[in-house]
C-alpha cells in the first residue's frame, strides 16, 4: 500500500507538469480557436533564452527576467501577430498545421544555433528530497505542483473575479456581442497570448531542471499536455489541471499494474472513452454544435 | 503552373546524378547520420567526430597526399530516409560510406552499399548487423554480442548475483542489448526477476523503480540513454533501492554523472569507448573536441572520429586509394595506436567487421568515473 | 473560350504524364527512390483528401493506416505471398479498421474527432512496436521482396518506380470517378451541411463510415507499396508525425482539390530534398516555407490558383459585359 501512495504522489508531481503546460492550450483555444501543436516547443524555448542570457554574462535572476520578457515578445506578441492573426479566419486546420511547422522550425533552430546536447539547467527550487511520513518527495516536484496550482487558481480568480477577467471571458465567448458592449476584444485576445507566454516561460523555468534543456524535450511534453487538456475539457482552465494530474497518475498506475510497454496506451484509451461518452471533457462545458 | 514546377523538380533531381571519378583530386567520403529526429544527439556527435578527424588529417596533408572531402546527409532517424540518402551518397561513388548510427537504418542501407561494392563504416551496435554475412560492413565499437557477455560475466563472477532486474529503453538499441543479456543470464543460470521496458524521453520512473524494489533483485541492469539513466538513478536513490546498479557506457558516462549528481555514485558498468578512459590519446582527443565544439562528446563522437581514422589507416596500409580492395584489407587488420595515434587504442578487425579492443570496467566514485579493471584485448 | 481552356488543360496533363514516364528513365537510383516515395505519399494523401477534403471528417490517423498496409504487405510478402494478393489484404484490413474508426465520427465532430484519431494513431504505433510475434517489434521486418508484376521483375529502381506511378494512376482514376459519382456528391454534402444532407435523404451514417473506410484503404495501398519500396520497415516511421505530415500535405496542396495531394506530397517529399544543399538549415527553411505558404494562402497552393482563376473569370466576364453593353449602345 505504501508503494501505491508513492506512485500517486509521483504521478501527481508529473501530472502537475502536464497541467502547467496544458493550461496554455486551453487558454489559446478558448480565446482564439488556436490549437497550438508547438506548445511543447513553447516550453522548451524559454529555457534556452535564459541559458543564452546566462552565457552572455547575466546573473540567473536577470536571465529569468530576460527569458520571460523575450518569450512574451516571441511566443506571445510575434506568434499572435505573424501567425495567428493572418490565418485565424480561415478555420482551425491551416493554423494548426502552421503551428506544426513552427514546432519543427523551433526544434531545428535550437539544435542548429544552440546544441543537440542536453544541457543541465539551474533549479530555483532546492534539488534535494524531503521525507514526509516516511515517503520521500522531491522538492522540485513539489515546487512544480505548488506553482501549477497557484497559476491555475490565479488565472481562475483573474477570469472570474476581476472586470478584466470578465472582459476576457466575454471576448472569448462571444466576440461580436463583446465588441458591441465596448470590450476591447483585440486587446483581450492579445492579453491571453501574453499570459500563455508567461505561463510557458514559468513552466520552462520549473520543468527544465527535471527534463533538461534539450531541443527535443517539447515533443513528449507537448503531446502529454495536449492529451491532458482534452481529457480535462479543452475549454476550461481548471479542466486542464484535473486532466494533467489524472494523466500523470494514470500513466504511473498503468506502468505499475498494467504493462510498461503499453503504459502510453491507457491514457489514450481513457481519452477515447471520455470523448465518446463525455465529449465536453471531465470539467468542460459543452459547446454548441455549429451547423 | 503545375507542369513547370514538376519539370523543374525532375530536372533538379536528374542533374544531381553526376558521377565522380576517384582517381585524382580529393578523396570523397559520404556520411549519412541521424542529424534530426530521435537520434539527433547521436548523429550530431558522430558528425562532429568525423569533422574533427577530417580537419586534423587534412591539416597534416591528407591521406597519401590527397585531401579528404566529406559530405553529411541527414537520415531524420528514419530508415526510409536513410535509404534514400545512402542511395544518393552511393550514386556519387564515394570512397567509403560512413554511418548511419541507428541499427534499423544500417540494416536497410547495408545491402545497398554491399551491392555497390562500397565499404560502410557504421555506428550501429545491434548484434545481428555483423551476422548477416555482409562483406563490406564494419563497426566502430563493440557490438552488443561482445559487450553484453562481459557485463553478464561481471554480474555473475564478481557480484555473485543470482537474480537480476533488467531495465531497458524500448528502441532498437535498448531492446537489442536486453535480448543479448537476457540470453546470457539464462546461460549463467541467473534469474531475471523484473524485465522492464521504458520509453525514450520518459521523465517519471517512479512506477518502474517501485516494481524493481518489489522484485528485490541481487543486481539491477540498466540500459537506457544518458538522460533517462540520470533520471532513473535519482529515482532509485529516492526509493532507497540498494542493489548494485550495473550498466554500459550510457549508465556511467560523464554526462550521466553531471545530470544525476550524487545519485550516480556506485553505478558500475562496462565501457568500450569513453572520454574518461585512462588513455593519454583519448584525453588528447577529448581536449581537442572540447576546444572545437565546446562540449564533452559521448562515445558516438569517438566513433565518428575513429571511422575516419579507420579509412586513413586502411588506405595507408594499401598504399593506394582503392575502394574495391578496401574491405578486404580491413578484414583481419590490426592497427596499433603507436603507428596511427588517431585510432586512440590498438584495435583488430575480424572477418565479420567486428572489433577487438580493450574495454574498461568502471565505477562512479564521488562523482568521478574510476576505472576498476581494464579488460584486455583478446588477440 | 472554355473549350480552349479545357484542351489546354488536357494537353498540360498529357505533358506532365509523359514527363513523369519519360524523364526519370535516365535518373539515378536516388532520384527514382524519391519520386517513388512521392507517388506513394500522394496515394496516401489522396485518401486523406477524400476523408477530410471532400467529406470534411478530420483524421489524424492516416499515417497509422499506411503502417497497417505496410505491415500487412511486409508480413505476407516475406511469407511468400505475391504483392498483388498482399496489397489486397492491406486494402481490406485498412478498409475495415477505417470503417470501425468511422464510428466515433458519428458521435463527435471537428477537433474531437481529430483527437480520437490522434489517439488511435499512437495506439497503432504501440501495437506495431510491442506485438513482436507479428510485426517483428522494434527490430522491424527486413528483406521485404520487390514483386514480379506480369512476369516483370521490379527489384531495379526504374521498374519499381513505374509500378508506383502505375498504382498512382489507377488510384487517381478511381478517385476521379468516385468524386464525380453520386457518392462523391454525398461526401461533399457531408462536408457542406450534414443536417441538410440528412433531410434530403442522404444516409449520412453510411457515407461517413464509407468516407473513412475508403480514405483509410488508400492509406493501406500506400503502405502496401511503401514496404517493398524501402524493403525494410520498423514502427518508427508510422508514428504520429507521419499522420501530421500527411495532413500537412493535404492542407498545403489544397484540401478538397483533386490535384491538392499531388502538390502537397511534392512539397513534403521533394522540397526538403531540394533544400538539402543548405545542410543543417534545410528543415528549418522547409518549416518556414510551409508557414509562409500557409499564411499567404491558408487554402493551400491550389487555393491560390483557384482564387486567381476566379478573379480572371470575373474580369473576363465583366469585360464581356462591357463589350456587350457598348455594342448594345452602338446598335441603339
Amino acid at each position: 500500500m505504501a508503494s501505491l501512495l508513492d506512485l500517486l504522489v509521483a504521478g501527481l508531481a508529473t501530472g502537475a507538469i502536464y497541467a502547467l503546460v496544458a493550461v496554455g492550450f486551453t487558454l489559446l483555444w478558448q480565446t482564439s480557436q488556436t490549437i497550438n501543436f508547438a506548445q511543447g516547443e513553447f516550453v522548451m524555448l524559454p529555457a534556452f533564452l535564459m541559458l543564452a542570457a546566462m552565457h552572455a554574462g547575466a546573473p540567473f535572476w536577470l536571465a529569468i527576467v530576460i527569458g520571460i520578457l523575450l518569450s512574451m515578445i516571441l511566443l506571445g506578441l510575434a506568434f499572435k501577430m505573424l501567425l495567428v492573426d493572418p490565418m485565424l479566419r480561415h478555420g482551425v486546420l491551416p493554423l494548426a498545421i502552421a503551428t506544426m511547422a513552427l514546432a519543427i522550425g523551433m526544434k531545428e533552430a535550437v539544435k542548429q544555433f544552440f546544441s543537440a546536447e542536453a544541457s543541465p539547467f539551474p533549479s530555483i527550487v532546492p534539488t534535494n528530497d524531503i521525507s514526509v511520513f516516511g515517503h520521500v518527495i522531491s522538492l522540485q516536484s513539489l515546487g512544480v505542483f505548488v506553482v501549477a496550482i497557484l497559476a491555475v487558481m490565479g488565472l481562475t480568480a483573474l477570469l472570474n473575479r476581476t472586470s478584466l477577467g470578465h472582459q476576457m471571458q466575454a471576448a472569448a465567448q462571444n466576440p461580436t456581442v463583446a465588441r458591441i458592449i465596448g470590450v476591447p476584444v483585440e486587446r483581450m485576445i492579445l492579453l491571453t497570448f501574453l499570459i500563455n507566454a508567461v505561463l510557458v516561460a514559468l513552466a520552462s523555468l520549473l520543468i527544465t531542471p527535471i527534463y533538461l534543456a534539450k531541443f527535443s524535450s517539447g515533443e513528449v511534453l507537448g503531446q502529454a499536455a495536449f492529451i491532458a487538456a482534452i481529457v480535462g475539457g479543452f475549454n476550461q482552465v481548471r479542466g486542464a489541471i484535473a486532466g494533467g494530474l489524472l494523466i500523470g497518475v494514470l500513466d504511473n498506475l498503468s506502468a505499475a499494474y498494467v504493462s510498461t510497454q503499453y503504459r502510453a496506451a491507457v491514457p489514450l484509451i481513457f481519452l477515447i472513452v471520455i470523448i465518446l461518452f463525455r465529449p465536453q471533457g471531465l470539467l468542460g462545458r459543452s459547446e454548441e454544435r455549429t451547423v | 503552373m503545375r507542369p513547370t514546377i514538376l519539370a523543374g523538380a525532375l530536372f533538379a533531381i536528374g542533374s544531381l546524378s553526376a558521377a565522380f571519378a576517384q582517381s585524382s583530386g580529393p578523396i570523397k567520403l559520404a556520411d549519412v547520420a541521424e542529424l534530426s529526429g530521435g537520434g539527433a544527439t547521436v548523429g550530431t556527435n558522430w558528425k562532429n567526430g568525423i569533422d574533427l578527424a577530417v580537419e586534423e588529417i587534412n591539416a597534416k596533408g591528407g591521406i597519401l597526399g590527397r585531401k579528404i572531402e566529406v559530405t553529411h546527409a541527414d537520415s531524420q532517424s528514419n530508415p526510409g530516409v536513410a535509404r534514400a540518402q545512402v542511395q544518393k551518397a552511393l550514386d556519387d561513388e564515394p570512397y567509403v560510406l560512413l554511418g548511419p548510427g541507428y541499427s534499423g537504418s544500417v540494416k536497410v542501407t547495408a545491402p545497398l552499399a554491399a551491392d555497390a561494392g562500397i565499404t560502410q563504416i557504421m555506428g550501429g551496435e545491434a548484434a545481428e548487423l555483423t551476422q548477416m554475412g555482409d562483406k563490406f560492413l564494419f563497426r566502430t565499437s563493440f557490438g552488443q554480442q561482445s559487450s553484453m557477455p562481459k557485463v553478464a560475466k561481471y554480474i555473475n563472477d564478481e557480484l555473485k548475483a543470482r537474480s537480476v532486474a533488467v531495465v531497458w529503453v524500448n528502441n532498437d538499441f535498448g531492446r537489442g542489448g536486453r535480448d543479448v543479456i537476457v540470453k546470457e543470464f539464462g546461460r549463467l543460470g541467473i534469474t531475471v526477476v523484473a524485465d522492464q521496458s521504458t520509453e525514450a524521453g520518459q521523465s517519471d520512473f517512479a512506477a518502474d523503480v517501485s516494481k524493481i524494489k518489489a522484485a528485490s533483485p541481487d543486481a539491477v541492469f540498466i540500459y537506457l540513454n544518458e538522460e533517462e539513466s540520470a533520471r532513473i538513478l535519482k529515482e532509485i536513490k529516492r526509493q532507497g533501492v540498494t542493489a548494485p546498479l550495473i550498466g554500459e557506457t550510457t549508465l556511467v558516462g560523464q554526462k550521466v554523472i553531471e545530470l544525476a549528481g550524487g545519485a550516480a555514485n556506485g553505478a558500475r558498468g562496462h565501457v568500450g569507448l569513453t572520454t574518461d578512459a585512462p588513455v593519454d590519446l583519448i584525453k588528447q582527443f577529448r581536449d581537442k573536441f572540447v576546444k572545437k565544439y565546446n562540449y564533452v562528446p559521448d562515445h558516438n563522437g569517438i566513433k565518428g572520429y575513429l571511422a575516419v581514422y579507420m579509412v586513413k589507416a586502411t588506405t595507408d596500409k594499401m598504399g593506394k586509394v582503392d575502394p574495391k580492395a578496401f574491405a578486404d584489407t580491413l578484414h583481419g587488420l590490426t592497427i596499433k595506436a603507436t603507428e596511427e595515434p588517431g585510432m586512440l587504442m590498438d584495435v583488430t578487425f575480424d572477418e565479420h567487421g567486428d572489433i577487438d579492443r580493450q574495454g574498461f570496467l568502471v565505477e562512479v566514485v564521488d562523482g568521478k568515473q574510476v576505472v576498476t579493471q581494464v579488460l584486455p584485448k583478446l588477440h | 473560350m472554355s473549350a480552349n481552356g479545357r484542351y489546354l488543360r488536357i494537353a498540360a496533363g498529357l505533358v506532365v504524364i509523359a514527363a513523369l514516364i519519360a524523364i526519370p528513365a535516365n535518373f539515378n537510383r536516388y532520384g527514382l527512390f524519391i519520386l517513388s516515395q512521392w507517388a506513394v505519399m500522394t496515394i496516401a494523401a489522396m485518401g486523406l483528401n477524400l476523408t477530410l477534403g471532400y467529406a470534411g471528417q478530420v483524421s489524424l490517423a492516416q499515417g497509422a493506416f499506411v503502417g497497417v498496409g505496410a505491415y500487412a504487405s511486409a508480413i505476407l510478402t516475406t511469407h511468400g505471398w505475391p504483392l498483388p494478393a498482399a496489397l489486397g489484404v492491406s486494402i481490406l484490413t485498412s478498409f475495415i479498421i477505417g470503417w470501425l474508426l468511422g464510428y466515433p465520427a458519428l458521435r463527435v465532430q471537428h477537433h474531437y474527432l481529430a483527437f480520437v484519431t490522434l489517439a488511435f494513431s499512437t495506439l497503432a504505433f504501440l501495437v506495431f512496436r510491442n506485438e513482436s510475434w507479428l510485426t517483428g517489434g522494434i527490430y522491424g521486418i527486413s528483406n521485404i521482396p520487390r514483386p514480379h508484376i506480369f512476369g516483370f521483375a521490379t527489384n531495379k529502381p526504374l521498374p519499381f518506380y513505374y509500378l508506383c506511378l502505375g498504382s498512382l494512376a489507377i488510384v487517381s482514376l478511381a478517385v476521379w470517378w468516385l468524386i464525380r459519382s453520386p457518392w462523391g456528391r454525398a461526401f461533399m454534402s457531408l462536408r457542406e451541411n450534414p443536417l441538410r444532407a440528412q433531410s434530403l435523404g442522404v444516409d449520412t451514417r453510411r457515407y461517413t463510415l464509407m468516407a473513412f473506410a475508403i480514405g483509410s484503404a488508400l492509406g493501406g495501398v500506400a503502405g502496401g507499396l511503401y514496404a517493398p519500396l524501402t524493403q525494410y520497415i520498423d514502427p518508427v516511421p508510422f508514428n504520429l508525425s507521419l499522420s501530421l505530415d500527411l495532413l500537412m500535405m493535404v492542407i498545403v496542396g489544397g484540401s478538397g482539390f483533386f490535384f491538392g495531394p499531388f502538390l502537397g506530397a511534392m512539397i513534403a517529399v521533394l522540397l526538403p530534398e531540394w533544400l538539402r544543399f543548405t545542410q543543417g538549415y534545410y528543415l528549418m527553411l522547409y518549416a518556414i516555407a510551409v508557414i509562409v505558404l500557409l499564411i499567404w494562402s491558408p487554402t493551400g497552393i491550389l487555393g491560390i490558383l483557384d482564387r486567381f482563376l476566379a478573379n480572371r473569370r470575373t474580369k473576363t466576364a465583366s469585360a464581356l459585359r462591357a463589350v456587350a453593353k457598348s455594342r448594345l449602345e452602338t446598335v441603339q
